[in-house]
């Protein structure tokens, strides 16, 4: 989270701190917190982008991040760097619409199925089978778009989870906080997010292998 | 060393310090698991190689736009519009005077020292000012809080009651309570302090309330009020600001003070 500051220029010459933008909101000021959202969108966006996998989802992430910000901001009360609060919060709503999405994808296409330890079986998953063949899987934007379906068969916590740390380099007590987990608990996702994904890219992987073997590459 | 586990060869990737010498040595001799390093390596290379869309140079302007309209918007009447600058004016000059009291070092009269001539002079006009826009501040919550306590929940229907006209008067109270209070804390006034916070979360319940309130919560808040005692020991503040303005009266020790409060006030709150 390393573009979140604190203080940047609002216009030529005009730098507002975060700090203050909060305080002008608090005392009524609503235009203040136009240079928060103008500040922070971007990040945001990449946060919710990578959660999504689209980018309407992404939009319509971001927008509530900042509509429930403006709402809870008493409660942010100078407790940490405004950048990382409202993306904590754009992390929350996510996970939120990613598991209600999933449910509706679920009660629309596939019914959903218990493995026989019980544990729910996401539908996505099962479309595992007709993954693209490690030849067609070749260019980059084939490599993007199996990488989206593999984080889109994750579950929300481990996608979040992969999302603050790889993308983000957020600590594990700041996925935890998230997650509202123990450390141990955030570890342990990051580390089943990162099996699954390498098993769901292990056809792409042994293609590149066996394309560099023979001088393809 | 046996194989890592694979989630030992994931926090080895990830920059684990523990264990990382023994997983690295193993690794410089065992070319199975060299190759599963490099799976969870390819792993971390598709997803750096995953694009984000660029949202376009101005996305920032665009949210904004696009969440302004649905932000809570408060509509001011033409006098609030009239006589809002003069109040922040108001509190800017109180400001002005209570961090000209404080440089100067001094803000209640605890402890008067051995000063002289014109330093005593001035410190007492210092003081007097200080104390009539305390009382001031005070006497506006006072009014405040009265007019909360005894309000009628006039909703005709017995629907939801409109608060708004609270919750603008509570706001304009929150930022001078919070600049008397760190001031009171700073000089170690620890029962103005103390009552000033009390005040405070009930200025930041009414302020952080929704517009319209259900009848129950209205009275809730009204009960919470009356439970706490907050009009009481406001009003015991006042008397007391009045008696440190005219060091004639006798004051009693801030201790046993703070303790009179409390009883009073809890005796308040159950009359209530």
């Amino acid at each position: 989270m390393s573009q979140m500051t604190s203080s940047v220029e609002s216009g030529p010459g005009n730098p507002v701190p975060d700090a203050v933008a909060v305080e002008r909101t608090l005392a009524g000021d609503r235009d203040a917190y136009r240079v928060l959202v103008e500040r922070h969108s971007l990040n945001v966006y990449r946060l919710a982008y990578r959660m999504a996998g689209n980018s309407h989802d992404a939009e319509e992430i971001v927008q509530e991040a900042f509509l429930r910000g403006y709402q809870k901001l008493r409660q942010f009360a100078g407790q940490a760097n405004f950048g990382t609060w409202v993306y904590r919060i754009a992390a929350n709503y996510a996970i939120d619409r990613i598991r209600q999405r999933k449910v509706e994808d679920a009660r629309r296409e596939l019914p959903t199925r218990e493995s026989e330890d019980g544990q729910e079986v996401d539908p996505l998953a099962q479309i595992k089978d007709a993954a693209p063949s490690p030849e067609r899987l070749a260019g980059s934007s084939q490599l993007a778009l199996r990488m989206q379906q593999a984080l889109n068969e994750l579950t929300p916590a481990e996608r979040t989870a992969i999302v603050m740390r790889h993308w983000d380099g957020c600590g594990i007590e700041e996925i935890a906080a998230v997650l509202k987990s123990s450390t141990t608990a955030a570890k342990n996702t990051v580390f089943r997010a990162v099996q699954k994904l390498r098993v769901a890219l292990e056809p792409f992987a042994e293609g590149r292998q066996t394309a560099r073997a023979m001088g393809m590459e | 060393m046996e194989h890592p586990m694979e989630e030992q060869l994931i926090a080895f990737r990830d920059g684990e310090q523990k264990g990382r010498e023994s997983v690295s040595a193993h690794l410089e001799s065992c070319t199975e698991c060299r190759a599963a390093l490099e799976k969870i390596e390819a792993v971390f290379a598709a997803m750096d190689a995953m694009p984000v869309p660029d949202p376009g140079e101005n996305y920032g302007q665009r949210v904004w736009a696009q969440i302004s309209s649905r932000l809570p918007e408060r509509q001011p009447s033409w006098w609030e519009a009239f006589f809002a600058p003069r109040r922040l004016a108001a509190v800017g000059a109180f400001a002005t005077i209570v961090l000209a009291a404080f440089l100067a070092g001094r803000y209640w009269p605890h402890k008067p020292g051995p000063t002289q001539g014109d330093n005593i002079d001035t410190e007492k006009v210092r003081e007097r000012i200080l104390v009539v826009a305390v009382g001031d501040h005070l006497s506006k919550s006072e009014m405040f809080l009265v007019e909360l306590s005894n309000a009628e929940p006039n909703s005709p229907h017995g629907k939801l009651v409109n608060i708004s006209a609270q919750q603008h008067r509570a706001e304009d109270l929150l930022e001078e309570n919070r600049l008397y209070r760190q001031t009171a804390l700073q000089e170690g006034d620890q029962v103005m302090a103390s009552t000033l916070d009390e005040l405070e979360r009930v200025l930041l319940d009414v302020a952080n309330s929704p517009e319209q309130v259900t009848p129950a919560r209205f009275e809730s808040m009204q009960q919470r009020l009356a439970s706490q005692g907050i009009l009481f020991k406001v009003r015991v503040i006042q008397q007391g600001l009045r008696d440190r303005a005219n060091p004639a009266k006798p004051q009693p020790a801030p201790k046993t003070q703070q303790q009179n409060i409390s009883k009073k006030a809890s005796q308040e709150g159950h009359r209530a």
